[in-house]
């Protein structure tokens, strides 16, 4: 039997990305916030230390940041023929675990999705013609004007440093034209550039493209945020996606928010300790608080106002399920919605070989690199493609970490003398070219509870369904086509275009970019949360992350998951506080 | 893997009167529920820092294994006129620290039945650790080589025939009983299974910090040019196309 702890206004599932920025604004309004986080307490000096941080088997390859299978993993299949298995060791995808979630070991790309993103089914109804029956792509009942505001709050938070490209509706030169206005500059200037994306930018400007620095939270000078956290210059020590920064120069939950949040008398953080339902009252109406299991097995009963699930966005979805809230979506019937319209990201890469220019990719930052826009959402005709959507074509430098990153040529062996030779040859001169397109929502691809496998606490997995379909492998071909090109007018040696073929594996690293499950929309029957993230079935419940994106674009989702966070507690804290209550009328 | 990772909260009860954060001696590794509030956590003298490989003898190899291991490293990756190989670079060590630890246990992994063959696209589906796998694998490819090669293990083999049957294994030609999802009823699976394993640890073992093991005097960063452990490029972002000829850093120097 659970022991009832005393009440507290708000707790916090997960202390992540969303968790920090919703606990800093909610303790500013004058509530008891509480947060509570399975995985352990982690700051920079202690867990990302410069003198050991740079370790490329200890974090990548033994994963020490990320979330243990043998705790909680899922399982996979392609299709529903098939039976789901575990995913017994990760691969495909990296979800954190302990304080600062993800957020710890992320690159830092930031982007804004495109205007038109968040109208992508009547968009592109009304420029093409019906969509496929069984793509079920949804508008997201908000609109990029609405969430303007929030995505600027949360790139002066992290200090974002980049050139904008459209400033009140102004295109500006050297900035991506592509994207929806912005009210004013990025924080801060672009990083410096390396050399390979700095060929990659000239490439596409003899070719007639538009190529813009990406917009990167590895700061490009020391940078004090609106809390008062000081965050210090990129070092371009070239170990940020699957590590910890240890010069604070990357944002992270750790360096914008928790130095102020952590002070605070009205707030608590609880590590070590899983959520295990979100619990209601006799009605089902309301939520009373969660259920939580600490390290030695004990149970106890948390009493809150007001739940807010900011954990992974797949845990969120799984919480969900487990605590029986909402409907669970059918695809036979195309009924019910949590679950629904789960989506990733597919991508591909081109290889750019040199014989005289050195590239040296081990000087690099997580978000260093030149891209394109002109190939991404609906920013090109689509007309007999037989494919909507898109995503960005770039060059990072991001590493030279050599167990990860050794390119060899086409038709090199895998292993032996000839192997070893081509590693030795090309590491200082290839350059790396990737594509990062959207993934459509399908009826097949969805989440739902595995009916065999369990976690440690003997709660059913969460199943993923998943596969790419013909959408996004012509979309992921046509991308790989336009890199190619831009490949091509490096002047290189030679290429290595890997396009992306097959079947979704969950085997090889890809990205950390799950959404859906959780979705927004504007129809409680087709939708979980509504427009402020709020569930359409108990109002005191709100659901933070990418599990609300009804599909996704072809973008990184942390700067539109960071904007919606912003703009949810924005509801609660000037609607929902003053009225509690759907905020949305059904 | 977090050791002697002790911390002491300002809060040690809560309203409910369950104990968190308490100040007594812990386990080494050992994790309890804590909370914090009122306070950036913060401890004087603590670092999460990475555990070396122990030095001195095989821990986990059997002298068979170590030969067997020995051969095909230096196979995988041989030395010749660019510098050393895997074995040189001590990967038989890094393997075998690594298969004694927490890695070789597959400690992080989920390793609940039922087991079941999958689609190629779901991952491994073995019940075995790495450190199995290896075992089982190596005494079978061993036994395989003496039955077709006039009674001589794989490291007795000539540098040609050992090519040829690495080639096997990769391509999947060999079927290795007992490593399958179910070891005891079950036909077996594919070589490559294990080929994959050898060949992902063997360019880890390679490349990775010397601190676990392998990699030894960063041969294999001299080989491409790779700082290693320096953690500021700052002052070459701008240097285009210019060779930086810089000496690597290991963690442990």
């Amino acid at each position: 039997m659970a022991e009832k702890l005393k009440s507290v206004d708000v707790v916090l599932v997960g202390f992540g990305w969303t968790a920090a920025m919703v606990g800093q604004e909610l303790t500013d309004a004058g509530l008891s916030v509480l947060a509570i986080e399975r995985g352990s307490w982690r700051d920079t000096a202690t867990d990302f230390a410069v003198t050991f941080a740079q370790d490329e088997l200890r974090y990548m390859w033994r994963r020490e940041l990320f979330q243990e299978p043998a705790r909680d993993t899922l399982t996979f299949r392609n299709d529903a023929g098939q039976t789901a298995l575990p995913m017994r060791h990760l691969g495909s995808f990296l979800p954190g675990s302990g304080v600062g979630g993800a957020g710890v070991h992320w690159n830092g790309q930031t982007w804004r999705f495109l205007p038109s993103d968040f109208n992508v089914r009547s968009h592109n109804e009304q420029r093409y013609g019906p969509l496929p029956t069984d793509m079920t792509v949804q508008d997201w009942g908000i609109t990029y004007d609405e969430l303007e505001p929030y995505y600027d709050k949360f790139e002066y938070l992290c200090g974002i440093g980049g050139k904008a490209g459209n400033l009140r509706g102004q295109i500006q030169e050297g900035g991506n034209p592509f994207e929806g206005p912005r009210s004013r500059e990025y924080p801060n200037p672009p990083m410096d550039m390396a050399y390979a994306p700095t060929l990659f930018g000239e490439a596409a400007k003899k070719l007639g493209l538009r190529p813009f620095p990406c917009p990167s939270a590895n700061m490009t000078r020391a940078y004090t945020n609106p809390l008062g956290v000081t965050l210090a210059p990129c070092t371009y020590c070239g170990f940020c996606e699957k590590f910890g920064c240890g010069n604070n120069s990357k944002a992270s939950p750790q360096t914008t928010i928790l130095p102020v949040l952590m002070q605070k008398d009205n707030f608590e953080l609880r590590t070590e300790c899983e959520v295990l339902s979100v619990n209601r009252d006799h009605a089902g109406k309301q939520a009373t608080g969660v259920t939580y299991i600490d390290t030695r097995g004990r149970t106890f009963e948390q009493p809150a106002q007001l739940v807010i699930l900011c954990a992974y966005g797949l845990h969120n979805v799984r919480l969900l399920l487990l605590s029986g809230i909402g409907t669970p979506y059918d695809p036979k019937t195309n009924e019910g919605a949590v679950g629904k319209n789960y989506a990733y990201q597919i991508v591909s890469g081109v290889d750019v070989f040199f014989d005289d220019k050195v590239m040296n990719p081990f000087v690099g930052a997580g978000a260093l690199g030149i891209g394109i826009d002109e190939y991404n959402g609906d920013n090109f005709d689509h007309s007999g493609q037989g494919f909507i959507g898109g995503g960005y074509i770039a060059c990072w430098n991001t590493n030279g970490r050599p167990i990860e990153h050794h390119p060899t040529p086409e038709g090199t062996p895998k292993w032996g003398s000839k192997w070893k030779r081509a590693v030795a040859e090309n590491y200082l001169t290839t350059a790396s070219i990737s594509t990062h397109g959207a993934v459509m929502s399908h009826r097949r691809n969805c989440l739902d509870l595995d009916p065999t496998y369990r976690d440690i606490h003997g709660r059913p997995l969460m199943r993923l369904t998943f596969d790419f379909t013909e959408n996004e492998h012509r979309m992921s071909d046509y991308l790989t086509k336009r890199a190619a090109d831009i490949a091509r007018a490096m002047d290189p040696r030679e290429i290595h275009a890997k396009t992306r073929a097959g079947r979704y594996s969950i085997v090889p690293y890809q990205t950390t970019h799950n959404t859906g499950g959780a979705i927004m929309g504007s129809d409680p029957k087709t939708s979980v949360v509504n427009k402020y993230l709020q569930s359409w079935d108990i109002s005191n419940l709100f659901v933070m992350g990418a599990g609300a994106f009804p599909q996704n674009p072809g973008y990184n989702p942390t700067g539109t998951v960071g904007a919606l966070t912003y703009w949810a507690v924005n509801a609660i804290k000037s609607q929902y506080l003053k009225n509690p209550g759907p905020l949305i009328p059904t | 893997m977090r050791i002697d990772k002790q911390r002491f909260t300002r809060r040690s009860l809560l309203a409910g009167g369950a104990v968190f954060g308490s100040s007594v001696a812990l386990e080494p590794g050992a994790a309890i529920s804590k909370s914090y509030s009122g306070e950036m956590p913060w401890s004087e003298g603590v670092a999460d820092a990475p555990r070396p490989a122990s030095p001195g003898a095989y821990v986990f190899f059997t002298p068979a294994e170590v030969a067997f291991v020995d051969a095909a490293v230096a196979r995988l990756i041989p030395a010749d006129d660019l510098g050393p190989g895997a074995k040189e670079a001590d990967v038989t060590i890094f393997l075998d620290r690594q298969l004694a630890g927490d890695y070789g246990r597959a400690q992080r992994w989920y390793m609940l039945g039922p087991w079941q063959q999958g689609a190629e696209t779901q991952g491994y589906q073995s019940r075995l650790t790495p450190a199995q796998l290896y075992r089982i694998s190596i005494a079978f490819i061993d036994d395989h080589c003496r039955k077709a090669f006039d009674n001589k293990a794989f490291s007795a083999l000539s540098l040609q025939r050992q090519d040829e049957m690495l080639m096997r294994l990769e391509k999947g030609q060999l079927r290795v009983p007992g490593i399958g999802p179910r070891p005891i009823e079950g036909e077996g699976v594919k070589s490559d299974t294990f080929f994959a394993q050898l060949l992902q640890n063997t360019i880890e073992g390679f490349f990775s910090d010397p601190l676990y093991g392998g990699n030894r005097e960063m041969v294999a960063w001299k080989l491409i040019g790779f700082p290693g452990a320096r953690y500021d490029y700052r002052d070459y972002v701008s240097e285009h196309g210019k060779k930086l000829n810089l000496a690597p850093i290991a963690i442990k120097a």
